[in-house]
């Protein structure tokens, strides 16, 4: 267990502890940092010269109200687990991102957000309590009791000490099936067009973008839309004929990427033509719905020992269109790809967290393969014109962030320092708190 | 209502196992060194489905508790005992030291045994006849004797072996009692936690299901991971002249 994070391309130097029951104390070492599923892309769940604490055997349920939909479990339960246990009856997430493989302790410190953050904002506002094991004790936190830490911690990236179990508010979903929509757009602006008015009908909002479409086709890419279907279409038996387990997994890390320029132009082709017409309906199960990706387990061995990095930035409503076609048009002219591009629309800031990503507007995320010196030039760029559209990057995803540019897009942080435990810290914040 | 019994219920392969079984709406017996583990435990199953937790706070390797534990176990028939708890001592300090190695013989195989004893003796002299599955949790280590851990491995082959001889007399003696012998090769859990893994590893949860299923088929011996089973295989046929000197 290197601890090591989904991007694969830094192997850590940290020891790792877990902490095997959520009545023991922290470790004597400093520095400090919880380490869930190893689903954040960047540096963010990296502990450099620190101790990495798993919470892999902080596993265990507390509590569920059939009748509320209150949750209590352990901060290393994946969403996952509570999925395949919440689902059967009649309850769902409220917030879930585009992996089920996030322990619920990630997805607070992370304040994950989902394909329908325009309706229910991230996955901070459904957290309704939790414990937080400091190095000077450990204190309930919820939005009457210990506020000023529970704020900080939902979004904290982990600073803020090791979250032992959390409670969480489901909410009612009786069917695992979904009434899907996939359709297809010609560029940008349609893509943009149709997302927006998409948000006043469909729950369940996201675009794939055919990142090799060049010139007119920029941004072209299909829009998937969803809601959940209504009680008196439930028919959970009917589960087997939408969805079956899938069993592939990436044994090893290839010493070489399989997804170059060129395979990712191919697959991006493919992806877009695979859907002949222009707007297909149909109904599907709630994984590959939400979970696309998890059906290849450990898809980042794909991109070799080099691992891949990704680029989610958000950019604010007005003059979206003009900064995303810009984007686009940086990371075409420098000659990279990305074998899944994602456009999702942000709705208004609904979560208790000081420090959280999304802002009213858009989020794209880009993979691409580690190419060194030259991705991290092209990802310069791309901050200067993020940045001068007023818009930020995702901490979870992010392993180049300057400190120049996260003073400037998250002005919480100033406020937010006071909340750190002294005994936690991360690599990502070594890295971004750097010289100040 | 199905009761099943769980011995050293804090340990990762019982926890990953009981909640295979949560879902079928047991009643539990949870017996633990720990109150907060066992809380924890007990709280788990509950929310996971089970209809009662009972739980017993007791040290196994005193084995003059053992009369009365069972005792208060035996107040309803039980439907699987799973015992699940031992310790992966210090080798090389039991070399040193045969206290520690007596300890650590005396947890892994004479409270076992002890503990058997009881419950089939208790089983006897009440006359039971409701059909009840013993299963134990042995290990591939007790197939040969190894360097790096025969003190914890000669615990594990006496108790695979007690647990052959039991199965053998119990079959015509009290046939209602079956007997599984559980084998688990290298598991990722607490008691490993500082060990370097390698392919081989397995998860508790790989293995609980394993030992839920054989139990269910009523195995006598069944080792987990599968592949265990040829990798011993292979292991107890090299020659003890070319055995002595290899470092496994």
């Amino acid at each position: 267990m290197s601890n090591s994070s989904w991007g694969n391309y830094l192997p850590p130097n940290q020891s790792v502890h877990p902490l095997l029951w959520r009545t023991d104390d922290l470790p004597t070492s400093r520095p400090l940092l919880a380490f869930g599923m190893g689903r954040s892309y960047g540096d963010v769940a990296l502990n450099e010269d620190g101790t990495s604490i798993s919470t892999r055997f902080l596993n265990h349920f507390i509590s569920f109200n059939p009748e509320t939909g209150l949750l209590r479990c352990e901060a290393g339960v994946s969403l996952g687990e509570i999925l395949k246990f919440i689902t059967p009856k009649g309850w769902f997430l409220p917030v879930t991102p585009g992996t089920k493989f996030v322990s619920l302790g990630g997805a607070i410190a992370n304040d994950v957000h989902g394909k329908n953050h325009h309706r229910a904002g991230s996955f901070g506002a459904y957290v309704t309590q939790f414990e937080l094991l400091r190095s000077n004790g450990r204190i309930t936190c919820s939005s009457q009791q210990n506020t000023e830490l529970f704020k900080a911690t939902i979004g904290g990236l982990g600073l803020t000490g090791l979250i032992t179990w959390a409670e969480i508010q489901l909410k009612k979903a009786p069917s695992r099936l979904l009434a899907a929509e996939a359709t297809k757009t010609e560029d940008l602006t349609q893509t943009i067009e149709l997302l927006t008015a998409s948000l006043p009908a469909f729950e369940y909002v996201i675009a794939s973008l055919d990142s090799s479409a060049r010139g007119r086709k920029t941004g072209r890419g299909i829009v998937l839309r969803g809601n959940h279907l209504p009680e008196e279409e439930r028919d959970n038996s009917q589960e087997k004929k939408y969805y079956r387990p899938p069993k592939f997994t990436v044994p090893i890390t290839l010493p070489v990427s399989l997804l170059n320029s060129f395979t990712i132009k191919i697959f991006n082709t493919l992806y877009f033509y695979r859907q002949i017409v222009t707007k297909k309906k149909y109904v599907t199960h709630y994984e590959p719905f939400f979970y696309p990706q998890d059906a290849i387990g450990y898809w980042n061995r794909l991109y070799g020992r080099n691992g891949f990095l990704q680029y989610q930035c958000q950019v604010t409503t007005e003059k979206s269109g003009e900064t995303l076609h810009t984007i686009l048009q940086e990371v075409a002219a420098a000659g990279f790809a990305s074998p899944i591009t994602t456009l999702k629309p942000l709705g208004k800031k609904n979560t208790p967290a000081l420090l959280s990503f999304p802002r009213p507007g858009f989020t794209l995320a880009m993979d691409f393969p580690h190419a060194g010196e030259k991705l991290l030039n092209l990802f310069q760029k791309l901050d200067d014109v993020v940045l001068k559209a007023g818009g930020s990057l995702y901490p979870a995803k992010d392993a180049h962030m300057s400190p120049a540019m996260f003073r400037h897009s998250y002005p919480e942080a100033a406020e937010f320092k006071k909340y750190i435990d002294p005994a936690f810290s991360s690599s990502f914040w070594k890295r971004v708190t750097k010289n100040t | 209502m199905k009761t099943i019994v769980v011995f050293g219920a804090a340990s990762a392969i019982a926890q990953a196992s009981a909640r295979l079984w949560a879902e079928e709406k047991p009643r539990f017996v949870l017996i633990d060194r720990s109150v907060d583990r066992l809380k924890i435990v007990a709280e788990d199953l509950r929310t996971r489905g089970a209809t009662d937790v009972k739980t017993i706070t007791t040290d196994l390797s005193l084995l003059e508790k053992h009369e009365d534990i069972v005792q208060q176990i035996h107040t309803t028939p039980v439907a699987i005992y799973l015992v699940a708890y031992g310790t992966l001592g210090n080798q090389k300090a039991g070399e040193k030291d045969f206290a520690v190695a007596r300890q650590e013989l005396t947890t892994n195989f004479i409270s076992v045994a002890s503990l058997l004893t009881e419950i089939i003796n208790d089983l006897s002299i009440k006359k039971a006849t409701s059909p009840t599955t013993i299963a134990v949790i042995s290990s591939v280590a007790g197939d040969r004797g190894r360097q790096s851990n025969y003190i914890y491995g000669t615990a594990k082959a006496a108790l695979t072996s007690w647990l052959s001889g039991l199965r053998n007399r119990l079959v015509k003696e009290h046939p209602h009692i079956h007997i599984v012998t559980i084998k688990p090769g290298q598991v990722d859990t607490p008691m490993t936690a500082d060990f370097k893994k390698g392919l081989l590893w397995a998860k508790p949860e790989d293995v609980a299901r394993d030992i839920v299923h054989a139990i269910h088929k009523k195995r006598d011996v069944t080792y987990t991971p599968w592949f265990w089973r040829y990798i011993m295989l292979i292991i107890k046929l090299i020659p003890e002249r070319i055995f002595k000197r290899l470092t496994l």
